[in-house]
């Protein structure tokens, strides 16, 4: 069967768990940004923890089904409604052939993950159907939906009325602190500026996307002096280009940070000074322009936990869904 | 050169082979992910080389930090050791320097860049010492090219070139990035050559446009249906200055699909090269042409 696209909305694209084995050749992970929202959707309508889902930015699309099917949104809040009438969030509901499923203006969060029973079932590419926008690569067509677009959906089982416990939601705070591990570049600072980039109030800026999510409001970063080593660039953030880690915090011209995500830019010239941790991933995709956010430093023990705490998670509410 | 390792967050190595460009650091780095590949360590999802350094993705519940850092470290020892020579190949790509599309586009940006009153194969030149534009594109389509990196977006590859330091062309980015680039753009920044594989923004000054597709997501190219993306870390690369007729005829054959790129095998010394660049370049240049 197909949903046809009656609206597309501001940026929603087919995403599953992403396309790992390619980064060095340019080509991110792609996948849900909030990948434990993403699997909750899917695990609420049947579907196996990889199907594909569609990931809605900021606004919720219009989507009319030719065929019933077990629905679940989750991640940010933004009610849903079949043909006009509420449902909730983070609980599958049937919608039936010929039923328009729509969504109320955003209340929280950032990104809203629709699993639809039988998954979204465009060709996989390079071992996933996750959309890679900027290389056209994945998904439907390569792009975010549009308009009039007739996107298949496979077949499978699924049951409405299946919910995730409020314990095992995860909403998006409103004041948000960023774990990181410092490193990479980090040496590049001075120890003020260091210190002062840690204990500076940061906002997320209006250029924030799947790549990328930039802030600023923080203090411009003082460099330590060096001759710039041969092939690196002339200003005091540039590197011989290299690698960027995911997560990684990248600082041009010591100015706004940029934490690269998950369809990240692979390498560049601009130093980094450390990267936040995984367990944190999923909370930036759930951030809202001006959302004021802290980075904080942890050790890499820390940061296992925090992975640990997730992978808890996840494992609870694979049982409590099973 | 001092090797530098560093945790990017808990599932990322960051290893700075050199500060600074060199040969001697590509080359290291390469070797280092070859010899990752090979070795096979559990719970490595990604290895990337880089210019002057590399980076290894693992999934920290399979090994832990500071294990994967251990195995890093032990084949840096194996690594040194390793003789300088690469089995690769080298591949011509026809460069329309000075074409009308990037220079509709660099025109656009003018404002962005360090000589508003040129275009930026003028203000390369003159800034590298160069007579004239004639004899600046005869040095960067002269001498091969390594590709030391591909990324940024899917499929870019980074150029460094087989030339000694002195030789080698330095030039800064724009002063701000364009927000536009045109697909197929031969770029420079730093003491790098790039090939824009898609259009976007970009910071690098605009040299030519090549009419040879390096990225193909729908696989449809004759000469990228085994993979979507042609270049890979270690090719060697050699320009080749083509007017419009040639490169009008060389998109005749893209656009037919029967553009076949010009590929031979070669074997790269690191210690022969450094013995004699200028004989060395046309030993690699004879292999690509038969000669």
């Amino acid at each position: 069967m197909t949903i046809k696209v009656l609206e597309a909305g501001l940026a929603t694209s087919v995403q599953d768990q992403g396309r790992p084995g390619y980064y060095h050749l340019g080509i991110p992970v792609s996948g849900g940004m909030d990948l434990y929202a993403l699997t909750a959707a899917n695990l609420l309508v049947g579907n196996p923890a990889d199907a594909a889902v569609l990931e809605a930015t900021f606004l919720g699309p219009e989507l009319e089904f030719t065929k019933d099917a077990v629905v679940a949104v989750t991640g940010a809040e933004m009610t849903p409604r079949v043909d006009g009438v509420d449902q909730e969030t983070w609980l599958s509901f049937a919608v039936k052939a010929g039923q328009v499923l729509s969504f109320d203006f955003l209340k929280g969060g950032a990104r809203a993950y629709i699993g639809i029973s039988g998954g979204v079932d465009v060709p996989v590419v390079l071992g996933s159907r996750s959309t890679y926008a900027l290389g056209a690569l994945g998904g439907f067509d390569g792009r975010p939906l549009q308009k009039g677009d007739e996107v298949p959906i496979g077949s499978g089982g699924g049951t409405a009325g299946k919910s995730l416990s409020e314990a095992l939601r995860r909403g998006p705070g409103s004041n948000v602190e960023l774990r990181m591990l410092t490193g990479i570049y980090w040496h590049r600072v001075t120890d003020t500026a260091g210190a002062r980039f840690l204990s500076d109030t940061w906002k997320v800026a209006p250029e924030a996307d799947r790549i990328g999510y930039r802030f600023r409001g923080g203090e411009p970063l003082s460099f330590v002096e060096r001759e710039q080593p041969f092939g690196a660039g002339s200003d005091p953030s540039n590197i011989v280009d290299g690698c960027y880690p995911y997560g990684s915090i990248q600082v041009p011209g010591g100015t706004e940070p940029i934490v690269l995500h998950r369809d990240a830019v692979s390498g560049g010239g601009y130093f980094m000074l450390g990267t936040v941790i995984s367990a944190d991933m999923d909370f930036i995709g759930q951030l809202q322009p001006h959302t004021p956010t802290k980075f904080v430093s942890v050790t890499m023990e820390e940061a296992l936990a925090a992975r640990a705490d997730r992978s808890a998670m996840l494992a609870k509410m694979r049982d409590e869904l099973a | 050169m001092k090797t530098r390792y560093s945790f990017g967050g808990d599932e990322h190595i960051f290893c700075e082979v050199d500060e600074g460009m060199s040969l001697e650091a590509f080359f290291k780095s390469l070797s280092m992910t070859n010899a990752v590949r090979d070795s096979q360590i559990r719970g490595v999802t990604e290895i990337c080389p880089a210019n002057a350094s590399f980076q290894i993705k693992f999934d920290p519940d399979q090994i832990s930090p500071d294990d994967m850092l251990a195995e890093l470290k032990t084949l840096e020892e194996q690594a040194a050791s390793a003789d300088h020579t690469l089995d690769t190949r080298i591949i011509e790509v026809p460069v329309f320097y000075n074409d009308p599309w990037t220079h509709d586009t660099l025109m656009r940006f003018r404002e962005r860049h360090q000589d508003p009153n040129g275009t930026d194969l003028e203000y390369s030149a003159r800034i590298n010492n160069f007579d004239s534009v004639d004899d600046f594109v005869a040095a960067h389509s002269g001498s091969p090219w390594f590709v030391s990196m591909v990324g940024f977006v899917a499929g870019l590859p980074f150029l460094y070139q087989t030339v000694e330091r002195a030789k080698q062309i330095e030039v800064p980015k724009y002063l701000r990035p364009r927000t536009d680039t045109p697909k197929l753009t031969v770029g420079y920044g730093g003491c790098f050559s790039a090939i824009y594989s898609v259009r976007g923004a970009g910071g690098y000054q605009m040299f030519g446009i090549t009419p040879m597709p390096i990225y193909d997501p729908k696989q449809e190219i004759n000469y990228l249906q085994d993979f979507m993306i042609f270049f890979k870390p270690g090719d060697l690369v050699k320009f080749k200055s083509v007017d419009r007729d040639g490169y009008d005829a060389a998109l005749a054959e893209v656009e037919a699909n029967k553009f076949e790129p010009l590929i031979r095998p070669v074997k790269f010394s690191l210690d022969d090269f450094n013995k004699d660049a200028a004989a060395y370049n046309a030993k690699l240049e004879g292999a690509l042409y038969d000669n």
